[in-house]
């Protein structure tokens, strides 16, 4: 059984090292939640991503919710999410008070124009990752193209996408049943 | 009373937001330097930048920070402030937390259901082009400047194409990112 201060530990290292938001986030929860703890399977995984997704909140904070409960109930939640979140407040807090020295500095300056297209290539690999364990095939490969498109392109709201997702699901399963029925 | 104000407004902020924290910023400057003019649109502008650059998600970034600057705006002392940064992230997170344990409770209980497992089927497939969506729109000018030979476009492409190839191949994120920052900090440099 998965302990708190182990739940605590791993999401304490992931809130710590993810920069640039909860999409940047995934692939460091892959990594040590799917890879190192296996502690769930690639499916599951993808199974709490989407449901995230689909909910208010901030998406990192859902998945640590999700995700803890999934492993340890109620407790196991608290501990993923204030493991989540602690050092991300307490970084910000201590930047609120000593801000504006550190806003012109130009080594802080380099070193994040460094990071950021490297944050960008970390957000664009687990695509390809994912979309093997989605069990994407050449016929459905139009849905997450399609989403990506609407969504890049076109500033359709993910909501809406999901929506339509889960009404596109629940139609093929009922047709499928149907057609194998008659 | 800015510490219920700021309760409130979180809260608010917190159900309202759906699709990550980059879908939520528009509803936060609304909040926040509008209706209760906490933060001027300068500052506003300051944080998010920070918030891209800093541990942690945008949404909680920008809560306790919003939190700590409204307090000590009012008038009280840093102590107080943090306990309006506290306030504030918490809030922002409150409902959010509560419904996911619900849908992650309906859902186990829905198990072996055909039309839940349709559904994430078809979800797992949407997600990926979610993912992809965010790695596209942030191929931006604020990520690589401006497209040319200029040292900072040329050294982010080969960033970009570097990390991707290497975080397929499993190095970890952290190393990669340190790297990246430090490769800019010595480049840069001269």
């Amino acid at each position: 059984m998965v302990k708190y201060c182990e739940l605590f530990y791993s999401f304490f290292k992931i809130g710590t090292f993810t920069i640039g938001g909860g999409y940047a986030m995934i692939p460091l929860m892959e990594q040590e939640l799917v890879d190192r703890r296996q502690w769930l399977s690639r499916e599951e995984f993808l199974d709490q991503l989407a449901l995230s997704q689909s909910m208010p909140g901030v998406l990192a904070v859902n998945m640590a919710t999700g995700l803890g409960y999934r492993l340890r109930g109620f407790r196991g939640a608290l501990s993923a999410i204030v493991g989540n979140i602690a050092m991300p407040i307490l970084f910000i807090l201590l930047l609120a008070m000593i801000f504006h020295q550190f806003r012109d500095n130009v080594n802080v300056e380099h070193f994040f124009m460094g990071v950021r297209p490297a944050v960008v290539a970390l957000i664009a690999a687990p695509v390809f990752r994912l979309a093997q364990s989605a069990n994407i095939r050449l016929s459905t490969c139009w849905i997450p193209i399609l989403s990506a498109i609407l969504i890049w392109l076109f500033d359709v709201s993910p909501i809406l996408i999901i929506l339509a997702t889960i009404l596109l699901g629940f139609l093929y399963g009922r047709i499928k049943m149907k057609t194998t029925q008659s | 009373m800015v510490f219920l104000q700021l309760f409130w407004t979180f809260l608010k902020i917190g159900l309202f937001t759906f699709g990550g924290g980059y879908a939520m910023i528009a509803l936060i400057q609304n909040e926040v330097t509008v209706n209760h003019a906490w933060l001027t649109s300068q500052e506003f502008t300051d944080i998010l930048a920070i918030s891209q650059m800093t541990p942690g998600p945008v949404g909680i970034n920008t809560a306790t920070y919003t939190g700590y600057t409204a307090v000590l705006n009012a008038g009280y002392g840093s102590g107080m402030a943090a306990l309006g940064a506290l306030i504030a992230s918490s809030a922002v997170i409150l409902l959010p937390v509560a419904l996911m344990i619900a849908a992650v409770i309906l859902i186990r209980k829905m198990q072996g259901n055909k039309d839940v497992e349709n559904i994430f089927r078809f979800l797992r497939m949407t997600v990926v082009g979610l993912i992809a969506a965010a790695a596209l729109q942030l191929l931006s000018v604020d990520s690589f400047g401006e497209p040319g030979w200029s040292l900072q476009f040329v050294l982010s492409v080969v960033i970009f194409v570097g990390v991707f190839f290497l975080s397929l191949k499993r190095v970890s994120p952290i190393f990669l990112i340190l790297g990246a920052g430090v490769l800019g900090l010595v480049a840069y440099a001269f």
